[in-house]
Order: structure tokens, then C-alpha cells, then sequence
């Protein structure tokens, strides 16, 4: 069954050739839940587009790849004023934010939120993304202070670099630092 | 609105090239559909197209590369070797549906 058009298929533009050269570099640098995410989503819209994207765990970030820490993450609002209960449009006050409990309460909340909308946890995010071809590097100056070692990160992490090697490696990329 | 002609017949297309009525859809021109985007479909291919198929009918929207992977049990990487590059956006097309709109 050969098509058999004689006028040209409008077909969608999928650039294949053209997203080809298009490069994505994400510095993770923070270890809360809700900044965990902004990283991961991008990351992963990025290598659904065809991508290349690099992602570099540091400092606080590297929270998101260590095994022992990276299934608990937490989220607290201490800080943040635009932190509204769901579906209202007042603030939280911030005094309730650093009472004992409380980053257990809105860390839960948070992660049904997320859940609900069927969006991974971060174990399972990371998981999606390296199956999608997506490179996952950890710093190098981070492992060290942290006394972090290659055995103790996520197994989809290609490797502990140092921040040259990371410039070096995305060369003409585009930069997200989060 | 654009229309365009595939395997002799004329169908209307929105202004990416996607069909606009899920309605219009068989498997015959879901076969048509990937040669024009240089896929051969295959066993593999149609698992993951019937189930695009379905969870629109159930669903009312294109379900996500997520929601693929995980309802129809197809691992990503393998939904990358399928339709490699963007496999969520080719996938709804070759099934006749819009692209996803879910983020993740």
C-alpha cells in the first residue's frame, strides 16, 4: 500500500535534522522539593523535543541523586510569601512555617499535589530522563566536601566532573542554572 | 483551515500538519501516517498506538510519553527507539490525535 499523492503531504516539520545541533545544560543546585522539579520538567520536555540535555547536580543539589536523601526531599514554605493552601489566594504566615511539623505537613502536601497530577517522584523522574537519553553529572567539588562517592549516587549518574569538564562538555549549549 | 491529500484522500489538518478529527482515523491511514515520517509500523509500534487510541476515546486527550510508558507498559527507552527524536508528538500523530498538552 505505497501512498500514491501526487501533490505534496503537508506533513509536521519534526526537525529531526535540525534540533540535531540543539543543546540544553541544567545546573541543579538546590535540594528543596519544589526547586527539585522546575530542573526535572524542563530536563525531560527538552529530551521529549529531540535535545541533547545535560543536567549538573551541585551543592544543595546534589540531594536529588544521593540515594540516601533523594526519596526525601522536603518542601518548606519559610521564606516564601507567595505560598497559598490550595485553591485560596491568601498567604500562609510565615511564623507557622518553622513550627515543629510543619515541613512534614506541607512536604506531604506538596507531594500529593504532585502525584495527583501524575507526575513522578524524583527517583522515578530521574529514572525517566536517563532512559530518555538524558545525561545526569555530578560535581566534583561537591562529592568531595560532602564525602559523597560515585556509589553512593543515583546509578543513571554518568559521573563526578568538575565544573571545567561541565563547560567543557556543553559547549554551545543553552544554560539553565536553578 | 489547511487540508491535505494522503493515500488519494483529502483530509483536514491543522497548522502543524496533524489531523483535526480523531474521528477520520483507521489503522490503514495510521499506517500511512508513519511512512510519511519515515516509520515502518511494527507489533511494538501498534501497542503503542492502539493504546494512544483508547486512552483518547477514554480520556478526551492525548495521553503524555509518561502516561504511555506507565498505563501501557512500554519502557520509555523503548518508546524513544519507536519513534525516535519526539516520540510523544509522533505518536499522536501517526494515531490521528492532537499532541499532548500535560507537561510531564
Amino acid at each position: 500500500m505505497t501512498a500514491t499523492t501526487t501533490e505534496t503531504t503537508f506533513v509536521p516539520s519534526f526537525d529531526d535534522e535540525d534540533s540535531g545541533d540543539r543543546k540544553l545544560a541544567i545546573i541543579c543546585s538546590k535540594g528543596n522539593l519544589d526547586m527539585a522539579y522546575p530542573g526535572l520538567i524542563l530536563a525531560n520536555a527538552a529530551l521529549g523535543e529531540g535535545v541533547e540535555t545535560h543536567l549538573f547536580f551541585t551543592f544543595w543539589g546534589f540531594d536529588m541523586i544521593n540515594k540516601k536523601t533523594m526519596e526525601h526531599l522536603k518542601f518548606s514554605y519559610l521564606g516564601n510569601t507567595a505560598m497559598h493552601p490550595p485553591g485560596s489566594s491568601s498567604s500562609m504566615p510565615q511564623g507557622l512555617a518553622g513550627l515543629p511539623g510543619m515541613t512534614a505537613m506541607t512536604t506531604k502536601m506538596l507531594k500529593k499535589q504532585i502525584a495527583d497530577l501524575d507526575i513522578p517522584e524524583v527517583p522515578d523522574f530521574l529514572e525517566q530522563i536517563y532512559e530518555s537519553g538524558g545525561h545526569l553529572w555530578a560535581c566534583r567539588l561537591s562529592a568531595d566536601m560532602m564525602k559523597l562517592h560515585e556509589e553512593d549516587l543515583y546509578e543513571g549518574v554518568e559521573g563526578i566532573i568538575s565544573a571545567s569538564d561541565f563547560i567543557e562538555m556543553t559547549d554551545g549549549a543553552q544554560l539553565l542554572f536553578i | 483551515m489547511a487540508t491535505t491529500t494522503i493515500a488519494g484522500q483529502t483530509y483536514d489538518v491543522n497548522e502543524e500538519g496533524f489531523l483535526t478529527d480523531p474521528q477520520v482515523w483507521t489503522e490503514e491511514l495510521g499506517t500511512e501516517l508513519a511512512k510519511l515520517i519515515g516509520i515502518e509500523m511494527t507489533d511494538a509500534h501498534w501497542k503503542a498506538i492502539r493504546f494512544l487510541r483508547e486512552d483518547h476515546g477514554v480520556m478526551g486527550e492525548t495521553p503524555t510519553l509518561r502516561r504511555v510508558s506507565t498505563q501501557a507498559g512500554i519502557p520509555v527507552k523503548e518508546l524513544f527507539a519507536l519513534f525516535p527524536k519526539k516520540p510523544a508528538k509522533k505518536m499522536a500523530y501517526v494515531a490521528g490525535l492532537p499532541k499532548p498538552k500535560g507537561c510531564v
